[in-house]
């Protein structure tokens, strides 16, 4: 009998629990005014990678169909480079690749935090020592050096390289964390019930752990995409990207190439260093909120102060 | 006891790792970069180099790939890295050592005044909990770990070198000097590191500033903590000698994944600021396809990081019992 009804109510249930996850979400980035400001951010960002032509008439970013080192003019909102190209409308289509990178490693990276992170925690024993091996090395050995030294072998990335260095490179942060959430929850109850109840493991791992985990895994995307953001910054800037690609460390390695800071260029220089940071921030202040969620000892105090004030 | 003997498996597996990476990457990377860079040097350097790169990358050799592994690893342990191509006929060896102290001295001593500022600033916001500093600073910092490291450098050499005229921007040290223990070269040196310090800086402080926080915070909740102020201890020694002994811990703890981070954001500000240390050397290297030389960057690079972190995992041990008792 009892069994019967447990079978009856658990989809709907969980199905409850995740939309209450997504709701909480939700509301989170409402009332906080970082999640907030991060995601009109991550929004603009959005925008601009997938409608360029709203932003700019520019068609060929690259093309260097303009005057050399244009200062700014209505023409030409930053400029231009020294190449003759528009810095503007540079910066609007290098968001694409940017963003690409960032989600698209953001999303790979968390797939595997969870299937490592998530596994380990549930076999346990020897499969558990041995995940956490992997996990404790990838963690400590120097990324950025060894992204340098894959990149330079494969003779500069193209775009898939550059994502799967850094999927490779981030993702064991977010495994370690994910372990310990997962080894915390496993003796909780709603999952001994579970266990209880005879459903498959994968039943339980699916649609009982990993809701629970919702908050937990978006903070991971978010920290992957900021890490994908800054490193592949970094690898274009000095010259490891794909160097044809329009985006804003390939733009940054071109300016540094032309010396255009100590030619009166500097708009080449932080424009497109202002967008990586922007873009980072978004993703930094989401992190920083989600961070707040899922540890409510860390939400401010203020407002409960103001209430004791008032009694 | 058993902690220690842990730490230093994981500094010998995580160390062979890294090495062994390092071995297959070139020879399993297709069109063999290596054979390409061998075919635009010979002729250009003497044929003992060429027949020791071959050696060292596998080409030409009818040795079987254990074989090479094994004796690349026993080169690396010996500290044989063959020569450098791009400073040749110096060994790859003798170019780590002119370039690691710079490297040591600029990152070592930043990441060390990050540490204790980020610490005292993470303790103050922490105990005042709402207060102004803690309501300005973690969303600041929040902004500034966004922040790319090369970039702030660059606005440093934008507003100091190029429009203030103020500091220098390029290498370690004016070398119209000869280098000495004198005062204008010493004076020379440091002018030449404040810009590339304060660029690491900025960017690493804020994250030991947030932990430190974030530590104070949880351990005010503590019991022992309400026990200090029952017995009307004040507030100084409860801050100092309560609450910041026990945040720290996780403090020092956490230093084993920022030092990775820091050494890839000073690999970039060495870049910018042309400052002669491994990381520049390392993109030097693979401007060059120098592939010894960038080789050994990554081994020296990989286990300089690994040290510290077995240092760090000491200091825990001795700091704090706990740590030692999990193992």
């Amino acid at each position: 009998m009892t069994l019967s009804t447990a079978n009856v109510l658990e989809p709907s249930v969980a199905k409850g629990r995740r939309n209450g996850a997504g709701m909480a979400i939700w509301r989170a980035i409402r009332s906080s005014g970082k999640a907030l400001t991060g995601a009109i951010l991550l929004f603009i960002f959005l925008i601009a990678a997938i409608f360029p032509q709203l932003f700019t008439s520019v068609k060929d970013p690259n093309d260097r169909a303009y005057g050399l080192s244009l200062p700014p003019s209505g023409e030409h909102l930053l400029g231009t480079t020294s190449f003759g190209q528009d810095i503007w409308a540079q910066l609007v289509w290098g968001t694409r690749e940017t963003l690409i990178i960032a989600v698209a490693v953001g999303v790979l990276a968390s797939v595997l935090s969870v299937l490592i992170g998530v596994t380990a925690a549930y076999l346990g024993g020897i499969g558990d020592g041995v995940l956490s091996l992997l996990i404790d090395v990838f963690l400590v050995i120097p990324a950025f050096p060894l992204i340098i030294v894959i990149a330079a072998y494969a003779n500069g990335g193209n775009l898939a390289v550059i994502i799967l260095v850094l999927v490779v490179t981030g993702w064991s942060y977010g495994a370690r964390q994910l372990r310990a959430q997962a080894l915390s929850l496993r003796r909780r109850d709603f999952l001994e019930s579970a266990r209880v109840r005879g459903e498959r493991r994968s039943y339980i791992v699916i649609f009982e752990m990993l809701p629970s985990m919702v908050s937990l895994i978006a903070a991971n995307f978010l920290g992957a995409a900021l890490y994908a953001v800054l490193t592949a910054a970094g690898l274009q800037f000095i010259g490891l990207g794909s160097p044809s690609s329009v985006s804003w460390g390939t733009m940054l390695h071109w300016a540094q190439t032309a010396e255009a800071l100590q030619t009166g260029q500097a708009l080449w220089i932080i424009a497109p260093g202002l967008c990586i940071a922007l873009l980072g921030a978004g993703f930094a202040l989401m992190n920083y909120a989600f961070d707040e969620i899922s540890n409510p000892a860390l939400r401010r105090v203020r407002r409960n102060r103001r209430n004791n004030v008032g009694k | 006891m058993r902690y220690v003997l842990r730490r230093l498996g994981m500094f010998v597996i995580t160390l062979w790792v890294a090495l062994t990476i390092n071995f297959f990457i070139p020879r399993l990377m297709p069109g063999n970069p290596a054979e390409a860079m061998m075919a635009r040097f010979r002729g250009r350097v003497n044929p003992d180099a060429l027949h020791a790169l071959e050696v060292a990358f596998g080409i030409n050799t009818q040795k079987p790939l254990l074989v090479q592994y094994v004796d690349y690893l026993g080169n690396t342990f010996t500290g044989h890295f063959g020569t450098s191509l791009t400073f040749f006929p110096q060994s790859v060896g003798t170019v780590i050592v002119t370039a690691l102290p710079w490297t040591l001295g600029l990152v070592g001593l930043t990441t060390i005044i990050a540490f204790v500022f980020g610490t005292l600033i993470g303790l103050v916001a922490g105990w005042r909990r709402g207060g102004a500093l803690d309501s300005v600073l973690p969303p600041v910092f929040v902004v500034a770990s966004a922040l790319p490291f090369f970039w702030v450098g660059l606005l440093l050499i934008l507003l100091f070198s190029v429009t203030l005229g103020v500091l220098p921007n390029d290498g370690s040290y004016d070398v119209t000097l000869t280098p000495g223990l004198n005062a204008d070269f010493i004076g020379s040196v440091l002018s030449h590191a404040i810009l590339p310090a304060v660029t690491i800086l900025v960017i690493s402080i804020g994250g030991w500033i947030l932990t430190m926080r974030n530590n104070v915070v949880t351990v005010l909740a503590d019991d022992y903590i309400r026990m200090a102020r029952a017995k009307g201890l004040s507030n100084t020694t409860i801050m100092y000698r309560y609450a910041a002994r026990n945040a720290i811990l996780p403090n020092l703890a956490g230093f084993a994944m920022s030092i990775g981070f820091v050494v890839s954001g000073a690999i970039l500000v060495e870049y910018t600021f042309n400052y002669p240390g491994v990381g520049y050397m390392l993109l030097q290297a693979v401007n060059n396809e120098d592939y010894p030389l960038m080789q050994g960057m990554f081994v020296i690079i990989t286990v300089t990081v690994l040290v510290a972190i077995l240092i760090s995992d000491f200091l825990t041990v001795l700091l704090d019992p706990r740590a030692g008792a999990e193992g």
